[in-house]
């Protein structure tokens, strides 16, 4: 098993933390995982992407030029990534800042107005986690109460914990209309 | 018979190559003088320069290291941080220290190392053979200004304790000369105070040097010692230009 | 210890105070500033030293003082950084003292950017300073390398007196994976006697020196440095290989690279070409013999760089022109695709008339 994850959004969406904490559950248990971020001036209010890869045998090249899963959170996002996923792959975006859907065929894709979620309910810097527990619910690459633990127990400061632990429920839960 | 002079221990039995009438040896002995006084030869270090006392290593007796040209402030620091017990000084001349070494000289100056510099003026590249120094006197004839040193065209020379003295980081700098015995002993006790500083933990310390060069300034070593006098000293005057342990604020 | 989700940049710092480095100089530039951040968190409670020097030259001359004191000392750079260390560099081989030098490369020439790049393989293994000398070039492609290397390269500094290089690039500086820092492990390493730290009254003095105006003199100290190069080469090359022994095809590449290129060769592998991967995991000393071992059974080599080919120079050479050598890679932070590699190799492997199922 090898999956090729891709997470992109604008820089200060948390993108990169996403990243971090699918590659560290994925850590825990026992996968091989590479994480690798777009960096620089880039980041810093631009663009922003990271790569996760997650398998059961060793990890060659970290790069993820096709993903099987793709976390958009922007607009120019979808745009350059959604062409990408590989046939049979999946598409998880936000569609509070994605007012396009996918026209492919062979992909599955499943959508949540995150950000507009996260603000609606005073966790504006969590949409990020939003699509991650909306992201588990939807594949069965993960544990959802291990994810629990990680972004919540292991969190020493108590609102980011509860901030975290609130938004991985809201994304779990979310029922597409 | 009592022994009335001596070599100073800090010193070796290395032959020096320094010219005729040149001061580096006067100030290498006081150097020795004061090390052997406050007995620290043991646990100091030296950084040599590039130019004229590149081989200060082999004439000092403590542990030395030689460092490229311009980098024995950043040197020091590697030393004296790395071992804060250690009485760590630079030797330098001003090709080294006010020109390829100033960013070192300043930033170490700034971050208060507490180290001790000797800093050896003598207004021309002695070494490479009489070149311009950032010292260097306007209108100085040098192999590099044949026709005297034209501020608009060479730009104007530095005056380093001055420069460092607004820096938070110094303790102490002062611009002493060697080129009469009254003014040897006030040098010496300014080096001496360099080095207390630093046993104090006291920070950065300056001691400028104007010194002689006869070999490249094409004069005899009485007619240079007059040349400091007359031409050196009313462009960089001597004193004390900070002191922290001074009353009122210690800036000159 | 368990493992640990870490950055490479990170797992050089943590690995480097592991190896008891107490002091680190350095100047920011991305992108492996990271390692300059971590030791600033981290150098306090080590009762160690992370200073920002006013510039790389400043940096190197720090480590410098510090090595020549007799302390584990390292500072890292990225490409135009390395460029102003390289006087230090050859003052420290002037001096033979040990250091660690890491350069998380970038594009250039210049500025150039600040995406990954293997393009400082020349100046790291040929001309890192002037005058002859060689470096020891640990080039890792894992994060867990970027840990063990960077012990590794304490020791191999400290036993032959000599600065080590770590040759990493900006990906796997960037890239987070899991490492255990316990895998580190260290050997013996001789006392620094010769070390200027205070003669305490109990020897001569210690003279830490570049400087030998006599030729003769000059060159017998070159002569016993290249001594001690040859004992480098007999005892520290290290490679890795990777389906090599039926490849009609090897692949040679360093960093991440050769990951790109692992994954390359699985690829072509499942179509029935025969292709292998060699991993040279020290660029100096090289693995000249062993791609000249090679070359008796192998029908062509492959140099894949992030650059526009100079390793492949050291390919060419070592096999002695009994195969040929082909080069493919991107420059300028442009890293190629495993489907890219791939594809050149399934060229290679019809113009060679190589079986494929």
């Amino acid at each position: 098993m090898t999956k090729d994850i891709l997470i992109a959004g604008f820089g200060g969406q948390g993108v990169l933390f996403a990243g971090k904490a699918l590659a560290k559950m994925a850590m825990n248990s026992e996968y091989e995982v590479t994480w690798l971020p777009s960096y620089g001036p880039e980041m810093r209010g631009g663009a922003a992407n990271c790569s996760v890869i997650i398998s059961d045998d060793v990890i060659g090249s970290p790069l993820v030029p096709a993903p099987d899963i793709l976390i958009a959170m922007n607009r120019p996002s979808f745009d350059k990534f959604e062409p990408r996923i590989k046939p049979g792959g999946m598409l998880f975006a936000d569609s509070s800042m994605i007012d396009a859907a996918s026209s492919r065929t062979d992909i599955d894709a499943f959508y949540i107005p995150a950000s507009r979620m996260a603000s609606e309910n005073g966790l504006s810097r969590f949409a990020n986690v939003i699509m991650l527990g909306f992201m588990i619910a939807k594949t069965s690459l993960f544990d959802y109460y291990e994810f629990l633990s990680d972004l919540v127990y292991e969190i020493t400061r108590d609102d980011i914990a509860a901030g975290n632990h609130r938004a991985l429920s809201l994304g779990y839960n979310y029922q597409e209309k | 018979m009592s022994i009335v002079f001596d070599k100073p221990h800090a010193l070796t039995d290395e032959l020096m190559h320094y010219c005729p009438g040149c001061t580096h040896g006067i100030v290498h002995r006081l150097v020795a003088e004061v090390i052997d006084e406050l007995d620290i030869e043991d646990r100091t270090v030296g950084i040599a320069p590039v130019g004229c006392a590149v081989f200060a290593y082999n004439y000092f007796a403590c542990d030395m290291i030689e460092a490229a040209h311009g980098r024995a402030p950043a040197v020091a620091t590697g030393v004296k941080r790395a071992n804060p017990e250690l009485v760590v000084f630079t030797y330098q001349g001003d090709g080294d220290l006010a020109a390829i070494g100033t960013a070192e000289t300043v930033h170490a100056a700034t971050r208060g190392e507490n180290i001790t510099v000797i800093f050896i003026n003598n207004c021309i590249y002695g070494m490479t053979g009489g070149q311009m120094a950032p010292t260097t006197l306007p209108g100085q004839v040098t192999t590099t200004t044949p026709y005297g040193r034209k501020p608009k065209i060479q730009g104007n020379p530095i005056r380093v304790c001055e420069m460092l003295s607004t820096l938070d980081g110094v303790a102490y700098a002062a611009r002493v000369s060697v080129d009469t015995p009254a003014n040897v002993r006030t040098a010496k006790a300014a080096i001496m105070r360099g080095f207390r500083n630093q046993l104090a933990r006291k920070g950065f310390s300056i001691i400028e040097v104007l010194s002689t060069c006869p070999t490249n300034w094409g004069l005899s070593p009485v007619e240079a010692l007059s040349w400091l006098r007359e031409n050196m000293i009313p462009y960089y005057p001597l004193g004390t230009y900070k002191d922290i342990d001074a009353a009122g604020g210690g800036r000159k | 210890m368990a493992k640990v989700l870490m950055k490479g940049n990170e797992a050089i710092a943590e690995a480097a105070i592991e190896a008891g480095c107490k002091y680190y100089f350095g100047y920011p530039i991305t992108p492996q500033t990271e390692i300059s951040e971590y030791m600033a968190k981290r150098m306090p409670d080590e009762g160690g030293l992370c200073l920002q020097a006013e510039s790389e030259i400043a940096a190197i001359n720090m480590l410098l003082g510090a090595s020549a004191s007799g302390t584990r000392a390292m500072t890292s750079s990225s490409s135009p950084g390395i460029s102003l260390k390289s006087e230090g560099v050859s003052y420290l081989v002037g001096c033979d003292l040990p250091a660690v030098i890491v350069n998380v490369q970038r594009g250039g020439p210049g500025l150039g950017g600040i995406q990954p790049s293997q393009a400082d393989y020349y100046q790291a293994t040929k001309a890192y300073g002037h005058g002859d000398m060689h470096l020891p070039v640990l080039a890792p492609s894992t994060v867990q390398e970027m840990a063990t290397l960077t012990c590794e390269a304490f020791d191999i500094a400290d036993i032959y007196r000599t600065p080590v290089i770590i040759l990493a690039d900006g990906a796997v500086g960037q890239m987070m994976e899991p490492v255990n820092i316990a895998e580190c492990r260290s050997r013996e390493v001789p006392p620094k006697t010769w070390a200027a730290c205070g003669h305490g009254g109990r020897r001569r003095h210690n003279i830490i020196n570049s400087l030998l105006m006599d030729p003769e003199e000059l060159e017998r100290t070159v002569l016993a440095r290249f001594e001690r190069y040859r004992e480098i080469e007999k005892n520290e090359l290290a490679f890795a290989e990777y389906m090599v022994d039926d490849a009609d095809i090897i692949v040679v590449a360093f960093g991440i690279a050769a990951r790109i290129c692992r994954t390359a060769v699985d690829a072509v592998r499942a179509k029935g070409i025969k292709a292998g991967l060699l991993r040279p995991i020290t660029l100096w000393p090289f693995p000249s013999s062993r791609i000249l071992f090679h070359s008796e059974t192998a029908k062509a080599f492959l140099s894949v760089e992030l650059s526009m080919g100079q390793m492949v120079t050291d390919v060419k050479l070592a096999c002695e022109c009994r195969r040929p050598v082909e080069f493919f890679g991107r420059t300028g932070g442009v890293i190629p695709e495993p489907g890219d590699v791939a594809a050149k190799l399934t060229a290679m492997a019809k113009e060679l008339g190589c079986e494929t199922r």
